[in-house]
């Protein structure tokens, strides 16, 4: 065989098919279409709604009032979406067959589902923090219109936690991968995440008081908190927060490798 | 040397064990017809010898290695088990170059085997709007992406039209001619029959008969005879006592079994009889198959 490239399967390659996959798929840019117009959709809503809501604030509230937070308050509808597309990365070759063929061309799992993992969570990091900024910068001015306080990028403690957002939607994508391996099915793995992210914190009042070490670090919930600029005197490090979300994530993950090498497909 | 090992492959489900002790080898240059009923384990084999499935015991090998280990596996193994398992979103080009990129294969690879199985006018389509056929073809347009030294098929005319069918069936013997190794899997003995050089034949997971065609009809060619002659009923008396079964056949012939028809002329001969006819019957493929595997069909129906 006279080729010019040399065949060879290296975990580039494996990135780079990974690659070809993810952007040959329309299901991949009308996800993140959604998650711009409908994280956006909700930024300029509640910006609205904020004139409004500072008029018949108390006192309390208006010392509370978070302009940052209420920008990057959109991350609870964005969470969805973003799992959506890391579900929908590896449920979408369980449905269809194809992990047959995946990993009949790239026999070696570990390296396939991480090439999956690096490159589905580079793209919802980068959407994003994209989304956050852009949140940011379309909610401001529309509340500066209404004579509600705002805040400015240069004000103390405004970037981190606009980055915290794209951090946590970063975050909710490698969930999402992890959930779609483990249950190798679209609906499963999204009835899931949705019982994650809502309604766990919707019914978390109900639960017993020691569970609520665990809702410092659940999604929605304590994992939220370094998004916005106004502390919390339940979360007095919301970083840590956010980390030890981070780590139940990637105990998740792990299982989900785990998984993959040995399941049969 | 043999291309595909299998030693002793086990694969148990529960209770159900699907793949039993099975060994056999499929060698390079021929088509290896890999039969059995539904349900006898060859989609499971097949998946064992791709890595897919892991055996309970026992090993599959491909050029002595484990398809995981195989550095570049396209370049080795080109594998269709299943036509439906591509993206509908997804065109066929993007689809064959990602795999082709996976294994480092020039782009120009894609768009050979786009042609070498007529789906060039297509390969800007999304499959999910291909019929079953058009499936087919891209999924052995992937197989033949590393221009593999093995191949292998699970049942891959099920549901094509006689043309497709034929496609198929010329392409397994023009890849066979080139040297590479096809294992293409079947539940239909003829269809086998006017394709495989060699066949390896399973019920319940475990090796019925592993034998060149021709031999598989001659062996189990439990050949019946028809014989006819003058004095049918005193004949067909001589035979009984020389250990074979008569039964009436068509138009005043006996029919024969237990004995080859040169032992029936040798017996004519011996008691000075004019044998009229002496045809030995044939079995079909199809007859041999259904001998063979009447134990271990899983699910069998009642003829009304």
């Amino acid at each position: 065989m006279s080729t010019d490239v040399a065949p060879r399967a290296g975990f580039g390659r494996t990135l780079q098919a990974e690659w070809i996959k993810l952007r040959s798929l329309r299901s991949t840019w009308y996800t993140l279409a959604c998650l711009f117009v409908v994280g956006l959709g909700i930024t300029i809503l509640s910006s609205n709604a904020a004139g409004q809501a500072w008029e018949t604030a108390t006192e309390a509230e208006r010392l509370a009032w978070d302009p940052t937070g209420r920008s990057t308050m959109t991350y609870i509808v964005a969470q969805l979406i973003v799992g959506v597309l890391g579900i929908l990365v590896v449920t979408s070759e369980y449905a269809t067959g194809l992990m047959g063929t995946t990993l009949t061309a790239m026999p070696r799992r570990t390296r396939v589902l991480a090439a999956k993992v690096l490159l589905a969570t580079a793209v919802a990091l980068v959407a994003g923090e994209v989304l956050m900024f852009a949140a940011f910068f379309i909610g401001q001015p529309l509340m500066a219109g209404q004579n509600v306080p705002t805040a400015h990028l240069s004000d103390p403690g405004v970037v981190p936690a606009v980055i915290a957002g794209g951090l946590y939607l970063g975050a909710i994508a490698v969930l999402a991968i992890g959930l779609g391996v483990l249950m190798r099915a679209t609906a499963g793995a999204l009835a899931t995440l949705v019982g994650i992210v809502f309604l766990v914190p919707a019914v978390a009042g109900l639960f017993p008081s020691w569970m609520s070490g665990v809702f410092d670090f659940w999604p929605t919930l304590g994992a939220a908190a370094p998004l916005g600029t106004v502390p919390d005197p339940d979360f007095p490090h919301p970083w840590l927060n956010l980390t030890g979300m981070c780590l139940a994530i990637a105990a998740v993950l792990a299982a989900a490798f785990i998984a993959f090498r040995r399941r049969d497909i | 040397m043999s291309v595909i090992e299998v030693r002793g492959l086990t694969k148990r489900y529960g209770p159900q064990t699907v793949v039993d002790d099975l060994s056999f080898t499929v060698e390079a240059g021929q088509v290896t017809g890999f039969l059995g009923p539904n349900g006898a384990g060859k989609s499971t084999t097949m998946r064992m010898i791709i890595g897919l499935a892991a055996p309970d015991r026992g090993t599959a090998t491909i050029g002595g290695r484990n398809y995981r280990d195989l550095a570049v596996p396209l370049v080795e193994v080109g594998a269709l088990l299943d036509a439906g398992a591509v993206h509908g979103g997804r065109t066929a080009y993007d689809h064959l170059h990602a795999l082709a990129v996976s294994n480092g294969l020039p782009r120009k690879r894609v768009d050979a085997v786009l042609a070498r199985t007529g789906m060039e006018g297509v390969a800007g389509k999304r499959a999910g709007g291909f019929s079953l056929g058009m499936r087919q073809r891209l999924g052995i347009a992937a197989t033949l992406l590393g221009e593999p030294r093995v191949l292998i098929f699970d049942e891959p005319v099920n549901g094509l039209d006689p043309e497709g069918i034929r496609w198929v069936r010329d392409l397994m013997r023009s890849l066979a001619a080139e040297g590479r190794a096809v294992l293409v899997s079947s539940h239909l003995m003829s269809e086998m029959a006017q394709t495989a050089d060699h066949l390896i034949v399973i019920g319940r997971g475990r090796l019925i008969a592993d034998t060149a065609v021709s031999e598989l009809t001659r062996t189990n060619g439990e050949g019946a005879v028809v014989v006819r002659v003058s004095d049918r009923a005193r004949f067909a008396q001589q035979l009984s006592a020389a250990g074979a079964t008569v039964r009436d056949g068509l138009e005043s012939s006996l029919v024969v079994s237990g004995m080859s028809a040169a032992d029936i002329g040798q017996l004519a001969a011996y008691h000075g009889v004019a044998l009229s006819e002496l045809t030995p019957q044939r079995v079909s493929l199809e007859e041999a198959f259904m001998e063979l595997t009447r134990d271990s069909i899983e699910f069998s129906g009642v003829a009304a």
